[in-house]
């Protein structure tokens, strides 16, 4: 797709007028044109529905910025005055609090495709790297979000998160102070969080920009995971327009009517109670938990029971992400032709949930309630501090130890020449020759 | 060296080397210097500094209570305790402890009544409560860490004991903190 060759051709006198000067038409041409594998599904419609979902955000969070005020004194009540006053400020507000976890959502489906896929394997490591980059800036960007209405949960997030910082050793306590502007979460730390708040997302947009540029020069990927080759590009790909618009756009309704459905029924069905009383540094809630799309990692920090060790595995839990490209040895990109990687996958996915699940528990309650067991070193087997460390260890085998072994065990199952030949085997080959090694 | 000089198409590799290096390293160096009073902006202004120290009166707390007061935006806890506390607090053998810490190196010599600590759990900063927990002490409800009577850490992820503040008693009954 690199070498896709321009096909624009300026017609009107302003577009003639443009082309010599900023062919920004021809650039927009060009990309509805682009040829785009014919196979891709609808796993495929995440990234449009990404990049939609950042453009919210963005509109939604420049007008609540207009009428917030970052200061300890007055933040809750500018938020409360959002949305009883502002003219439909709640509807504002909903859909920008309520957008950070469709974006979640949609974050999470859009990397599972691109693990189920193999979409991060040679030569896209560098969209898959640019993609973890933007994943950790979204955790960071609704993070620091999360802190503004200064609630109680904004509060005690906010002490528990950057106290994370402070576990480091020896430079971890002066970073701490430096990154909250005093001895403990005052004005300076929410003044500062506003700041970031509202950069850090254009600093995402960047990001995507690149994300995309090294998307468009190494090609997509698509549900066979070969490349296509050079000579099969025109039986092989269709032009992005009308498509890809076409599907694309009608995931986006379906997308925007669910998070529709959570705006106008149940605006406050992921929040959590806590955060509509004001915060207070002295009163910690009964039970404090992060926005659900951070739990897995919260359960991951948790699970380990020395303090700086479990910041670690937290922060190593994002981290392995980055270097995945290297750790799986297989050369076979899609796992619908790798059956032992997909029951691994398949597990995986049930972990994660899992994870997040046992990040919203207390650590001691048990898993089965009534259900009598004994004391396994610090803690109750039948407990969730078990059960997580379980999970925990999944994660990581399944990144560290199944990605590379499995690749060098397994027995892949045929792979087809082209992207046709699944769909269409007597058209497309008409020897009827079925599989061969996989191209790239 | 001579001869390189006056001949354009032979330039010295090595000078061109150095200045490119230099003014590299130059700009490097300017541009951290710039980045430097905007990081240490970031650090704790003149004001907050200046808030740092308290007074309390020792006489508004009652013996078994506690009272919370607020010193440097961070909760601190000065208990009153019972006699069974202290006794509770100082029966503990050193090895029993992951922070070994005596009750006497963490209250004031002939206050031993009054534990004054920061009420800022050592894990990730919760404020825990009073009475709840195995040891008779704090326990913090975000990830489950039990203190003593010492406020000495027994159980659970905390990895220090609640710290003691610097303060002083500038009459019997009055305590400053900071
Ligand atoms: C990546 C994009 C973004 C994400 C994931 C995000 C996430 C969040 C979250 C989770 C909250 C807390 C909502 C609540 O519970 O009340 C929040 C609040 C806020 N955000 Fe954003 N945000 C994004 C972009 C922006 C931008 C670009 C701006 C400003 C230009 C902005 C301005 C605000 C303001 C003023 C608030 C406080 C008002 C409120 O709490 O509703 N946000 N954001
Ligand atoms: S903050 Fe107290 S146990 Fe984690």
């Amino acid at each position: 797709m690199s070498d896709h060759e321009s096909t624009y051709v300026p017609k009107t006198g302003i577009e003639k007028w443009f082309d010599s000067r900023l062919p920004i038409i021809r650039f927009g041409a060009d990309y509805m044109s682009l040829p785009t594998p014919k196979n891709l599904n609808y796993w495929w419609t995440f990234g449009g529905i990404l990049a939609l979902c950042l453009v919210i955000q963005i509109a939604t969070g420049v007008i609540l910025a207009m009428h917030y005020v970052p200061n300890t004194e007055l933040a809750f009540a500018s938020v409360e005055r959002i949305m009883r006053d502002v003219n439909g400020g709640d509807l504002i507000r909903y859909t920008h609090a309520n957008g950070a976890s469709m974006f979640f959502i949609a974050v999470y489906l859009h990397m599972l495709r691109g693990l189920y896929y193999g979409s991060y394997k040679a030569p896209r490591e560098m969209i898959w790297i640019i993609g973890c980059v933007i994943f950790f800036l979204m955790i960071a960007t609704a993070f620091l979000g999360y802190v503004l209405p200064w609630g109680q949960m904004s509060f005690w997030g906010a002490e528990v998160i950057t106290n994370l910082i402070g576990a480091v050793p020896v430079v971890g306590e002066p970073i701490l102070i430096w990154l909250r502007g005093g001895p403990a979460i005052d004005n300076a730390t929410l003044n500062r969080f506003f700041s970031l708040h509202y950069l850090l997302p254009f600093v995402i947009a960047g990001c995507v920009v690149l994300h995309l540029w090294a998307l468009h020069h190494a090609g997509q990927n698509n549900p066979v995971g070969i490349l296509i080759p050079k000579d099969r590009q025109k039986k092989d790909t269709v032009p992005f327009h009308p498509y890809f618009t076409v599907k694309d756009g009608f995931a986006i309704i379906l997308f925007l009517i669910m998070f529709a459905w959570f705006v106008f029924f149940m605006p406050n069905a992921l929040g959590h109670a806590d955060n509509y009383i004001p915060a207070n540094a002295l009163q910690t809630p009964a039970h404090i938990v992060p926005e659900w799309y951070m739990l897995p990692f919260y359960a991951i920090l948790r699970a380990i029971p020395d303090k700086f060790g479990g910041v670690v595995a937290m922060f190593a839990a994002i981290g392995v992400l980055f270097v995945l490209p290297w750790l799986d040895t297989s050369k076979v990109r899609s796992m619908r032709y790798r059956p032992t990687m997909r029951t691994f996958f398949i597990i995986f996915v049930l972990v994660g949930m899992g994870l997040g699940w046992c990040g919203a528990q207390l650590p001691d309650a048990q898993v089965v309630p009534g259900m009598p067991s004994f004391t396994l070193f610090d803690g109750q087997l039948n407990s969730y501090l078990w059960l997580t460390r379980l999970l925990t260890a999944y994660y990581f085998l399944f990144f560290l130890v199944l990605m590379p072994l499995v690749g060098l065990r397994e027995t892949p199952r045929p792979i087809p020449a082209t992207i046709s030949e699944p769909v269409l085997p007597t058209v497309d080959d008409p020897l009827g020759a079925g599989s061969s090694e996989q191209k790239g | 060296m001579a001869a390189d000089q006056g001949d354009p198409n032979h330039q010295d590799p090595n000078r061109r080397d150095f200045i490119h290096i230099a003014a590299g390293a130059a700009a490097v160096g300017a541009g951290a210097m710039a980045a430097w009073p905007l990081i240490n902006s970031m650090n704790p202004a003149a004001d907050t500094l200046a808030l740092s120290t308290i007074e309390f009166d020792l006489t508004k707390v009652q013996e078994g209570q506690q009272v919370v007061i607020k010193w440097q935006g961070k909760p601190v806890f000065v208990r009153y305790r019972t006699p069974a506390e202290i006794e509770q607090a100082r029966s503990v053998s050193m090895g029993a402890l992951k922070d070994p810490q005596s009750d006497a190196e963490r209250v004031k010599d002939g206050h031993q009544q009054y534990l004054v600590v920061i009420g800022s759990c050592t894990h990730l900063g919760c404020v825990p409560t009073f009475g709840s927990g195995d040891f008779g002490g704090w326990f913090c409800p975000c990830h489950g860490s039990h203190y003593d009577t010492s406020g000495r850490i027994r159980k659970g992820p905390a990895p220090i004991n609640l710290v003691v503040p610097t303060y002083e008693y500038v009459s019997d009954t009055r305590v400053k903190i900071g």
